[in-house]
């Protein structure tokens, strides 16, 4: 079936089961690799893409559901050889960044967090930049150099919209 | 001369890359034609297989179908002994094991004929755990089920021992551990013009491409190898990536189209190598202020059903068995068995995190029996300059144990809270402190470094602009650990040009020389340092003697046109093995750690919260502080997964909670931070003075964490991993809670 819904700023429409999962249909059907698979069961946030600006697994995600809703990937943050986000120009700073294959899903779940301490004026801590990342698994840093980049984009106050806000 | 680059916090070589998702992983890689591979495995750990049919009544047309019976030469993985099959042909020794391939280019219909293969087997009994291999009729290798058995001796311990003034016993266990590196194992396979082409998610290029040559019959030059950008490895993309390879190699020869090949999660949890588990029993003996006097250790680990790298993994276990103290009289005598489950393999730290949990343990319990703190024995007994090891090295400089011990206990204020928690056991959360003191040998064992003949070369030429640029061309990968940009720092840093003129040849066999794998934590010290004589090399060709100013340099390069310097290992003077016996210098140096760990155990509900981690370790130099720092986050956290989270639930022969939901790392929320000191106290034979540090995180929090939970629970753990259920349960042994 046609399902047509707000990719990264631009107005999309795919043909695709309705049950296909959208991490599929972003990197097969699109060719958005950018998004990873780390578990294919929601538990990694390998996959992590904002919906609505909300952090949502793509590989438990059927397609049907982002029928008229707004998806943003990492895709969106950033345009090659551009000017990166202030959370991904943290995250090069802090080295944040090791294997590299949480980084997407990290980098969506951090910028949802960094939207939220905006909307609320609230200030980051070490707890709520934890709690934050909870669904991202990372296997090689320990997590601190993320948080650090996290902490590190939230003191430069506003964050990086993505390019199409 | 002051270094400018190294030491510095220069921008990570690929991080633009991995920061906007550019970079490109396996399963990123699309190549025109390319279809899908798929494993079918055994469902039975052990079992004679009488036949591999294909179900008459299924549609197989566009599928591709692969047996033992296609394999060209010998049904064998070469590696240390070839013993494993690539595909089970007359025997099934462990559950998942490889059975059939099968390849199409549509997904869903290859998860569907997967189950449309027959297998007719008879069952075997089976060999499940260490105690049963010992013990079997049933035989899983050779006459006995082992693998490997080493000893080590030194002095006289049967003598010693019964004459100590306090004796001490004790056994210790530890379990499985998956790598879970996030990106599961994968691999594409192209033939064209009998050229096997691999792009893998791997470690070791050359490992891939010396296994392919010995099953295609193929020379040198006939089997290229790729390394993609991988997703994490820890050891379990080591030995591993061979056995993918030599599947896709095969479907994509019978199919004649590019074969990629992804595992999904689940098989990778159960198919793939793990760490070994291990049982250690310790029989220490010290005189009354708890010097060691004399030490018996027997070291049992479960090699799983193939031989893989098990040797070797148990020879870095025993020979870390006593760790960073001294003893003049010891014997360490270890064994890798054999049982009937998938076969374990390298994990960061190669045995060595095994050994040293016991040891630490067993120093822990010295103290106790002494009645001194576990601070005050490790100090008593750490190894200092001029100190003998088990296997009679003598440790001339840098035994930099009693340093880094020093530094931790300060960071952590060890003394005032171990005193504060003992015997407070009256609140609902219970606080604890544990600390844990370790060596990690760098670089491969005894002759390894020198057998290898690793090698590495720079190549200086002139950019367009005129301006000098090199090009390192070494094998080694980076897995994320920051190798790209550690031997850039090197490079530009031996030849006196900016870290931006400096890049690497692409991991490929074709195009770099075999610089050994990417493993035993001697990427920096070993290969780093090949880099920088290759460097030293190209200026002396260049007639300098150092490093000298750009201008210079485009000059003689103007002149002379590109230089290209090669370097192979020369073992440091005075490095002088017996593997036979197991005496001399097992590693060129050490590098030193002491982790200490703090924790609060909820007595209700036995769940266990960190409080607060210290490490300092001795990285010889720190080439790139925030790489160093984190290698060490990283494994101190993978350490305390193994301690506290992991647990690897192994029923009839095969994993039972194969999924990221039941098998649980830690996360964010989980961890406190990890507070880093480095520690440097250079080694001469490293670029700069570095030393290994990859693996030697993976060492101490282990201990650690279990000596804190024991005090903050007030039971003594001799295992890992410990689980809130595991708190509870032997709180319900001792009594110390009632069932309610």
């Amino acid at each position: 079936m046609k399902i047509t819904f707000e990719l990264n700023g631009a107005l999309t429409t795919v043909d695709s089961p309705p049950l296909a999962r959208f991490l599929d249909v972003l990197r097969d059907t699109l060719g958005l690799t950018a998004t990873k698979e780390g578990c294919g069961e929601g538990e990694c946030g390998t996959c992590s893409i904002l919906v609505d600006g909300e952090v949502v697994n793509a590989c438990l995600l059927p397609a049907i559901q982002v029928f008229g809703r707004s998806v943003e990937t990492l895709e969106s943050l950033s345009d090659p050889a551009g000017p990166l986000s202030k959370l991904q120009e943290s995250l090069l700073a802090t080295d944040g960044a090791q294997c590299g294959i949480c980084t997407p899903g990290m980098v969506m779940a951090g910028t949802a967090f960094l939207r939220q301490l905006k909307a609320t004026g609230a200030q980051p801590c070490d707890r709520s930049i934890r709690q934050a990342i909870a669904g991202n698994l990372c296997r090689c840093t320990g997590y601190s150099k993320i948080i650090e980049g996290i902490k590190m984009a939230a003191a430069q106050g506003t964050p990086q919209e993505s390019a199409h806000d | 001369m002051n270094p400018k680059i190294v030491g510095t916090r220069v921008p990570r070589d690929d991080g633009r890359q991995k920061v906007t998702g550019e970079s490109l992983y396996v399963d990123d890689i699309d190549i025109p034609g390319m279809i899908y591979g798929t494993t079918v495995r055994s469902p039975v750990a052990s079992a004679k297989v009488v036949s591999v049919d294909w179900d008459e009544g299924y549609d197989w047309t566009g599928i591709v179908r692969v047996t033992a019976k296609d394999i060209p030469g010998e049904n064998s993985l070469p590696l240390l002994i070839d013993d494993q099959k690539i595909l089970a042909d007359r025997r099934i020794l462990h559950m998942h094991e490889p059975i059939a391939l099968l390849a199409c280019s549509d997904p869903t219909r290859l998860r569907e004929a997967r189950g449309h293969v027959r297998l007719r087997y008879k069952s075997q009994p089976m060999v499940s755990q260490i105690e049963d291999s010992l013990e079997a009729e049933v035989k899983v290798f050779g006459a006995d089920n082992v693998f490997k058995d080493i000893q080590i001796s030194k002095g006289d311990p049967a003598t010693i021992l019964p004459k100590c003034h306090h004796r001490l016993e004790e056994s210790y266990i530890t379990g499985h551990q998956e790598h879970l590196y996030l990106e599961p194992q994968g691999m594409i396979g192209a033939w064209q013009d009998g050229v096997l082409t691999l792009t893998g998610s791997l470690q070791c290029p050359y490992y891939v491409h010396k296994a392919m040559k010995a099953v295609f019959g193929l020379k040198d030059d006939e089997v290229r190898v790729n390394q993609a950008v991988t997703g994490g490895g820890f050891g379990g993309k080591e030995e591993y990536p061979s056995l993918l390879a030599a599947h896709v190699a095969l479907l994509a020869r019978k199919s004649g189209t590019p074969v990629k090949m992804v595992y999904e999660r689940a098989e990778d949890m159960c198919a793939t190598t793990k760490r070994h588990p291990s049982e250690v029993t310790i029989h220490g003996g010290v005189d009354e202020d708890g010097h060691l006097l004399a030490l018996d250790v027997d070291v049992v680990l479960d090699g799983g059903a193939y031989c893989t790298l098990s040797p070797v993994v148990l020879s870095r276990a025993v020979l870390h068995a006593i760790s960073a103290y001294r003893c003049d009289h010891v014997a360490v005598r270890g064994r890798v068995v054999a049982t009937n489950t998938p076969p374990n393999g390298a994990f960061r730290g190669f045995g060595a995190p095994q050994t040293i949990f016991a040891m630490e343990r067993m120093m822990d319990l010295i103290a106790e029996t002494v009645g001194i703190s576990p601070a005050e024995v490790r100090c008593r007994n750490h190894l200092q300059n001029g100190d003998s090891t088990a296997t009679g090295q003598i440790l001339q400089q840098g035994v930099s144990a009693g340093a880094v011990l020093q530094k931790a206990l300060d960071a952590s204020d060890f003394h005032s809270k171990w005193e504060a928690y003992q015997g407070s056991h009256s609140n609902r959360n219970r606080r604890g402190i544990g600390i844990a003191l370790f060596m990690h040998g760098c670089g491969f064992t005894g002759h390894g470094e020198r057998d290898l003949k690793s090698r590495a070369a720079l190549r200086l030429f002139l950019d367009p602009q005129g301006k000098p640029r090199a090009q390192v061309l070494a094998s080694t990968t980076d897995i994320g650990q920051g190798m790209r940009t550690t031997f850039r720092q090197i490079a530009a840093e031996t030849l006196g040009i900016a870290f931006e003129q400096v890049e690497l040849a692409p991991a490929n066999t074709a195009g770099v020389p075999n610089s050994g794998p990417t493993v035993a934590s001697r990427t920096c010290m070993v290969v780093g340092g090949l880099v920088a004589e290759a460097g030293k090399g190209c200026l002396q060709e260049l007639g300098f003697s150092g490093t000298t100013s750009e201008v210079e340099l485009a000059a003689a390069l103007a002149s002379t046109g590109a230089v290209t310097c090669e370097r192979e290992y020369e073992p440091p003077p005075g490095l002088v093995w017996d593997d036979k016996n197991y005496r001399g210098s097992a590693y060129p140096t050490y590098g030193f750690g002491c982790t200490i760990c703090e924790v609060e155990v909820d007595a209700v509900t036995f769940e266990t919260r960190i409080l607060d981690v210290v490490t300092c370790q001795d990285v010889g130099r720190a080439i790139h502080p925030s790489i160093v720092e984190g290698q060490i986050e990283g494994g101190t956290v993978q350490a305390l997964g193994f301690a506290g989270f992991e647990k690897v639930v192994m029923h009839d022969g095969t994993m039972r909670n194969h999924d990221v939901s039941n098998y649980v790392i830690p996360t964010a929320a989980d961890i406190a931070p990890i507070r880093v000191l480095i520690h440097e106290e250079p080694y001469s034979g490293g670029p700069f003075g570095a030393k290994g540090i990859g693996e030697m995180p993976m060492d101490g929090g282990a201990p650690a964490y279990v000596a804190a939970v024991s005090q903050a629970a007030g039971v003594s753990f001799q295992q890992v991993p410990i689980l809130a259920e595991d708190v509870f349960a032997e709180l319900l042994k001792k009594k110390a809670v009632k069932r309610s």
